[in-house]
C-alpha cells in the first residue's frame, strides 16, 4: 500500500479544481454543487466553501445517495445503506457540478445523473473528481480531475477525508492487503 | 446491520435493531415523496402481488403506491369476485399466481398465521398486511416511525391505546413495537374488550380512560370494530363513546404535547371527536403519508438484493 496524496495534496487539488470550475463556467451565474454520498458529499462542500471564497457567492449545495438507482442490486447479496439525498433547490436550468472521490467504472455517476434527472432538467451536468483511476465500462468521462492514476484491477483507491476518516488522504492498496 | 429475511410477518420476531433499521431506512424513502418525481428504479422489473382477503382502503392503496414508487409491478387482488367463491384454497390461490411468475405476496387475511403458511410453502418473500386478531406489522413500523419522527426517540415515552383491544391486530403490533423499543404502553378499554393475560405483553391495563391517559405522550384510538364484534359488548355506540371517547377533558389529562394517532378509519363521534381528530394535536395523516415510505422501506429490503 502507498500514499498516492496527503493533506496538502487534497487542499491544493481542490483548490485549482475550484478555479477550473470557475473559468470553464465564467463566474458562479446558475452554478450548484451536488455530491455523491459518501466522501463526494465532504469534497463537494470544499469546492463550494473554496468557490465562496474567491467569488463572495455561495453555491446551493445539495447531496445524493445513488443506492436506489444501482444497476447491481440484484447482484449483491449485502444490503447497502441508503442515505440521505438532500437537494432542496431546483435543478431546472442549472449547471450541476457532479463531486466524487473516485472515478471508476462510471455505473455511479450513471446513477447519479439518472437522480438528478428525476429531480429536474439542469441546463448541463459536469463531473469533477479527485481521482480518475481509469477502467470506464460505461461512455463517461470527468470535467475536472485532481490526478489521474492508472491502475490495475487488482488495486484500490481509497481515499480518506478529515470529516469521516479522520485524515486527509489517499491510498492504492492491493486487494487482499489491508 | 444485514437485513437477511425473506418475509415480514410480526414485530414479535423482529429484534429492536432489525426496527430500528427499517425505520432509518423509511427515512430516505419518505425524502423521495418529497420530490417532483416521486419515483425509483429499484424494483424495476419485480412484480408484487397484494392479496386482500378482508377489505382495506389505506393498506392496500399504500402498498400499491410503495410498489408503483419503487418501479414494480403491482398486481392486486381482492377475494370478492374471485375464484374463492368457487371454493379455492389460499394457498391454491397464492401458487396458481405464483405460477405467473410474480417475486412477492402482501397478504392480508382473517386467519391468523395464514401468511406464516404462504411463508413456509412458498418461495417469494410475503408480507403480513393484517392476519385476524394476530399482527399488523406495517402499521405499528409507520407508527413507530411517525412518533419518532414527532418525539425524536421511543425509549421512555408513555403510550396509552384505547379500544376494542381484543380484535385488534394493530394494537398487539404495536406493544411488540414499542415494549421492544423501551416505551411504556397502557391499553384501555371496556372489560369485554380486554383480552384477559394480556399483562404478559408488558402492558398496564385500565378499564378507565382518566386513569389510562394521565401524562402519557401518546393516545392511540382504536375503532370499535362492528364487524368482528358478537353480541353486544359494548352495548352500544353512545355508551361507547360516553365512556372511551377521546373527549376534550381527557386529552387534558395527557400531556400538553401529545400526540392523537388512530389507524383509520376513524369512526367520527364514536371513539374520536370530529375536532380532536382534525386538531393540531392529531397525527392520523402523518400515520398515512408515512406509510408509504415505511412500506417502499420493507419492500426495498426484502426484495432490492440477491436471494
Amino acid at each position: 500500500m502507498s500514499q498516492l496524496m496527503d493533506k496538502e495534496d487534497i487542499r491544493r487539488i481542490i483548490q485549482r479544481l475550484s478555479h477550473e470550475i470557475l473559468e470553464k463556467n465564467k463566474g458562479t451565474k446558475d452554478l450548484v454543487i451536488v455530491g455523491i454520498q459518501r466522501r463526494g458529499v465532504n469534497l463537494a462542500e470544499r469546492v463550494s466553501k473554496m468557490v465562496e471564497q474567491i467569488e463572495g457567492e455561495a453555491l446551493p449545495t445539495g447531496i445524493l445517495d445513488i443506492t436506489l438507482y444501482r444497476d447491481d442490486l440484484t447482484q449483491i447479496a449485502h444490503q447497502p445503506i441508503v442515505r440521505n439525498t438532500d437537494i432542496s433547490f431546483s435543478l431546472e436550468g442549472k449547471k450541476v457540478i457532479l463531486v466524487d472521490d473516485v472515478l471508476y467504472t462510471g455505473r455511479t455517476v450513471r446513477a447519479a445523473i439518472d437522480v438528478l434527472l428525476d429531480f429536474g432538467r439542469p441546463q448541463k451536468i459536469e463531473l469533477a473528481v479527485l481521482v480518475d483511476r481509469g477502467h470506464r465500462e460505461l461512455p463517461i468521462r470527468a470535467d475536472y480531475v485532481g490526478k489521474n492514476i492508472p491502475t490495475s484491477s487488482e488495486e484500490m483507491v481509497e481515499v480518506k477525508v478529515q470529516e469521516l476518516d479522520g485524515k486527509d488522504e489517499v491510498l492504492i492498496i492491493k486487494r487482499g492487503e489491508h | 446491520m444485514n437485513f437477511k429475511r425473506k418475509d415480514l410477518l410480526g414485530i414479535e420476531d423482529l429484534s429492536p435493531e432489525e426496527i430500528i433499521f427499517i425505520l432509518d431506512t423509511a427515512k430516505s424513502f419518505r425524502e423521495i415523496l418529497e420530490r417532483p418525481i416521486k419515483m425509483v428504479p429499484t424494483l424495476r422489473g419485480k412484480t408484487v402481488a397484494n392479496l386482500f382477503f378482508e377489505p382495506s382502503t389505506r393498506t392496500r392503496l399504500s402498498f400499491e403506491l410503495a410498489e408503483k414508487r419503487l418501479n414494480a409491478d403491482a398486481l392486486s387482488f381482492s377475494s370478492v369476485g374471485s375464484s374463492v367463491a368457487k371454493g379455492e384454497t389460499l394457498l391454491d390461490t397464492a401458487k396458481n399466481i405464483l405460477a405467473m411468475k410474480v417475486d412477492c405476496f402482501v397478504l392480508r387475511h382473517v386467519s391468523p398465521g395464514a401468511p406464516h403458511l404462504l411463508a413456509r410453502e412458498l418461495d417469494v418473500s410475503v408480507i403480513n398486511a393484517g392476519d385476524g386478531a394476530h399482527e399488523h406489522p406495517t402499521q405499528a413500523l409507520l407508527d413507530l416511525y411517525t412518533i419518532r419522527e414527532r418525539k425524536g426517540r421511543i425509549k421512555g415515552l408513555k403510550m396509552a391505546i384505547v379500544g376494542d383491544i381484543t380484535n385488534s391486530r394493530v394494537a398487539r403490533s404495536n406493544i411488540w413495537g414499542m415494549g421492544k423499543l423501551g416505551a411504556e404502553v397502557r391499553v384501555c378499554g371496556p372489560p369485554t374488550l380486554i383480552p384477559p393475560d394480556i399483562e404478559k405483553m408488558g402492558v398496564k391495563v385500565s378499564y378507565s380512560p382518566e386513569e389510562a391517559l394521565e401524562g402519557v405522550d401518546v393516545i392511540m384510538m382504536l375503532r370499535i370494530q362492528k364487524e368482528r364484534q358478537k353480541g353486544s359488548l359494548p352495548p352500544s355506540l353512545d355508551e361507547y363513546r360516553e365512556f372511551f371517547s377521546l373527549t376534550e377533558e381527557r386529552l387534558d389529562l395527557a400531556r400538553e404535547d401529545a400526540l392523537v394517532m388512530h389507524p383509520g378509519p376513524v369512526n367520527r363521534g364514536v371513539e374520536l371527536p370530529a375536532r380532536i381528530a382534525d386538531g393540531r394535536k392529531s397525527i392520523i395523516l402523518d400515520q398515512v403519508t408515512n406509510g408509504v415510505a415505511v412500506r417502499m422501506a420493507i419492500l426495498y429490503l426484502l426484495l432490492g438484493r440477491r436471494r
